[in-house]
């Protein structure tokens, strides 16, 4: 790593080909002038008109966007993506494990291997979670593992992505776009599918419904509302699954138990995917300023009469901080050795290695504790020397509130841009569902950086989005 | 279904109603304040056309003159007004937007491409000509909404919650019209109406867009008392008081079936239904059409507001 020109996914070193993307290159050099353009106005139409939107923070109320896409797919072959999905598994398994342990005896503190201070005193720890038996024993049932590559063999954890991860209907709407787009291209390339994954999402939902629930689970995701940037996906994947989309006040919590306010009175809820943060849920537990929660909630997740997903507290475990430990963490409670790397990451509080943060800060990425979204983060390379300025003086004053990592090179992909096509630079963030078993859908988000150089690849900073296509042996 | 679902299913449809209603009362008041001779006629028939709108005492509150540009735009575009075709289809949209997962992807996107569209039209572009065209649109969107709705929604207990918003907007609107006019359809004692009555009658026969199918049904040149009676009391006329109020108690009865129990809001239809059902203009005339008209508003509201009791509406 380090390596300065980019790993060119779709291109050898001597121009030509890879071996995944060789379909797809002669099915592109096919393509008459224009039809990339027309595919491109026909992608935003398609979107436009099915209201798959996203609210930009900060703009004005109501303005909603729709996500770029881009009609070039992402390839990923299958040797590829079998062992990319065992990494991320494990990595699930074992974080799982972690926050089981953190949240009873926290041996992992007691052999000294995380420092108790770390856990114990992050403000992601949540207390109220001590000694609950979560159904099944998972915390974490729906995760978006950030991943990224740069070389053939080389892929790095950026985040796992523990509390509520989204983005995975545009990883169904992108493919559902693909289809009508191209639906030639699906004839010649055999691609694993994605559309599976409220199905398998509803059945993880089912298998972690409260024991003594009889019969089929009755399933709510619960939504701050409709103007939440979010919300499209919320309804989206209700619909899907065919659960009911609840907001905070169609929810209530009646003797320990949790119903929603129906036509015909109150009807019992056994599953809730909520889609509100921790903070928020309950307003008697936490946040008791919080309008978008339910009263009580909480009370009834601990008594056992409802299933939260993600349970509360997932986010110590994806603490920017707590990352660094996860090989740790993997060996600790699986015995093995972690198959996906991490990204090298300083630690500030060490003076000595805060030192070599500042004397470098220009080649270095420097990420907010408790930052997403892209919002309060800096790329060295990309930023300007006031900007590097103003960094090193909040690590100075906070700088445990600051992860630094190596600027990765991202690799790049083929995507179509004014000038035709051209590489620009991805990541990838595959879905993951745990219940009785973990699933992984092939693929998932790809998320492309528009701008050329740019490593940006958030929405809400000009990102985009790609289908990601997982090859069939 | 979440109480705020059918909630959500009952005003989705009644704004829909409501942006078609305000468009063809637009549209009325727009070709009477045209062909009016009149110093301050076409000020009057816009001002009256707000008055069927319930929007003429804000109107009158913004201080603004009653001309046909202003009128236009406040019924057309104001935000501030809540009634306007702006208000209305935002007010859908909203409202279809919280139910994403109880309607159709057609209803969605019929509506949802309709308000993109709606709200790419600068305002002062719209004048004229334009204005028509752009109102004639407007009743196409409802029209294609409607279309999308009876074409693929379940007929389930959400087909009734929309239905009633429905009917029961379009009863309010049409009971409305009649009210704001009622004194030229009162019996006189000379039978055949001058100029200034045709055209009056005109307009509110159009303003439910019953001006052609009025032909149909009676074979005569208008009267006051067949047009009262074709907008009142005639069954087969899809905006008539009678029909809404029927097809209100059908929907409730349809909701009492599939929840197997009869509530509060059932009573308040059949009260509803009972004052159209059995009667004739004659004994109507007798006993007042402006109080009858009044009765008939309250007794409308009566059924909306007991439906929102009876079933967790919020």
């Amino acid at each position: 790593m380090g390596d300065t020109t980019p790993f060119d996914e779709m291109h050898n070193a001597d121009g030509s080909v890879r071996e995944p993307y060789r379909a797809l290159a002669q099915w592109l050099d096919e393509q008459p002038d224009k039809a990339l353009t027309l595919m491109q106005s026909d992608a935003e139409a398609i979107f436009r008109k099915l209201g798959i939107t996203f609210a930009v923070y900060g703009s004005e109320e109501g303005t909603e966007k729709v996500i770029p896409f881009d009609v070039i797919p992402r390839i990923i072959s299958a040797m590829e993506w079998r062992k990319l999905s065992k990494g991320i598994e494990q990595r699930v398994r074992a974080l799982n494990a972690f926050l089981y342990d953190i949240y009873h005896r926290q041996e992992i503190l007691k052999a000294g291997r995380i420092p108790e201070k770390l856990i114990l005193q992050n403000s992601a720890f949540c207390p109220e979670m001590m000694g609950l038996e979560p159904a099944r024993g998972v915390y974490a049932h729906i995760i978006g593992t950030d991943i990224v590559r740069v070389g053939p063999d080389e892929f790095y954890v950026l985040e796992d992505n523990l509390r509520t991860p989204s983005g995975v209907s545009y990883m169904l709407e992108d493919r559902e776009a693909m289809m009508q787009l191209a639906p030639d291209l699906f004839s010649r390339i055999k691609v694993a599918p994605v559309e599976n994954y409220p199905e398998n999402l509803r059945r993880t939902l089912e298998s972690v419904a409260p024991a003594g629930v009889s019969g089929t689970p009755n399933i709510a995701v619960l939504t701050p509302g409709i103007y939440n940037s979010a919300y499209f996906e919320h309804s989206f994947l209700a619909d899907q699954m065919g659960a009911q989309l609840c907001e905070g006040p169609d929810l209530f919590v009646d003797g320990g138990k949790v119903y929603m306010r129906t036509t015909t009175g109150p009807e019992r809820v056994d599953v809730i995917y909520r889609r509100i943060d921790d903070d928020y849920i309950d307003p008697l537990t936490f946040r008791p300023d919080s309008m978008l929660g339910v009263p009580g909630l909480f009370n009834a997740y601990r008594a056992g009469n409802v299933t939260l997903v993600n349970a509360p507290g997932t986010g110590i475990a994806d603490d920017k901080a707590v990352y660094t430990y996860v090989p740790e963490i993997i060996e600790f409670y699986l015995g093995e050795k972690a198959l996906l790397n991490n990204v090298p990451t300083y630690n500030c509080v060490d003076e000595e290695e805060r030192n070599w943060v500042l004397a470098n800060i220009a080649d270095l990425v420097v990420k907010e504790v408790h930052g997403s979204g892209g919002y309060g983060m800096m790329v060295g390379p990309t930023s300007t020397k006031a900007q590097h300025a103003e960094f090193k003086r909040k690590i100075e004053a906070r700088p445990d509130n600051y992860i630094v990592q190596p600027t990765l090179a991202l690799s790049t992909c083929p995507t179509y841009v004014n000038a035709g096509i051209a590489p620009r630079h991805v990541d990838l963030r595959p879905y993951v569902l745990m219940g009785e078993e973990v699933r992984i859908t092939p693929g998932g988000l790809t998320r492309v950086a528009l701008k050329k150089g740019s490593l940006v690849v958030n929405s809400s900073q000009g990102g985009g989005t790609k289908d990601t296509w997982v090859l069939e042996d | 279904m979440l109480g705020r679902t059918a909630q959500n299913l009952f005003w989705l449809s009644r704004y829909v109603e409501r942006a078609e209603n305000m468009a063809r009362l637009l549209e009325v008041g727009y070709r009477m304040s045209l062909t009016s001779r009149r110093e301050g006629g076409a000020s009057e028939h816009l001002v009256s056309m707000m008055r069927a709108a319930e929007v003429d005492e804000a109107f009158e509150a913004t201080g603004r003159q009653a001309d046909l540009d202003t009128v236009a735009h406040y019924m057309m575009f104001d935000p501030g007004n809540a009634s306007s075709v702006y208000s209305c289809l935002l007010a859908a949209r909203t409202n279809a937007r919280s139910v994403r997962t109880a309607i159709t992807i057609d209803m969605w996107e019929s509506l949802n491409a309709g308000w993109l569209e709606f709200s790419q039209i600068k305002p002062r572009d719209v004048r004229g000509a334009k204005l028509l065209g752009l109102l004639s649109w407007v009743k196409q969107l409802s029209h294609e909404f409607r279309g999308a709705l009876l074409g693929t929604i379940l007929r389930d207990d959400g087909f009734a919650f929309s239905q009633a918003g429905n009917f029961v907007e379009r009863a309010d609107n049409t009971a409305r019209i009649l009210d704001v006019k009622y004194y030229v359809l009162l019996p006189r004692a000379k039978m055949v109406g001058g100029d200034l009555d045709i055209q009056q009658w005109t307009l509110i026969l159009r303003a439910a867009s019953a001006h052609r199918s009025y032909r149909h049904v009676y074979h005569d040149r208008y009267k006051a008392h067949n047009i009262a009676d074709f907008l009142m009391l005639r069954p087969e006329m899809p905006r008539s008081l009678i029909f809404c109020a029927r097809y209100i108690e059908e929907t409730l009865d349809s909701l009492a079936d599939i929840y197997g129990k009869r509530e509060g809001c059932h009573e308040a239809a059949t009260k509803l239904r009972a004052m159209v059902e059995g009667t004739n203009m004659e004994t109507i005339f007798a006993h007042g059409l402006h109080e009858f008209l009044t009765e008939f508003i309250a007794r409308n509201n009566a059924v909306s507001e007991s439906l929102s009791a009876s079933y967790n509406f919020y």
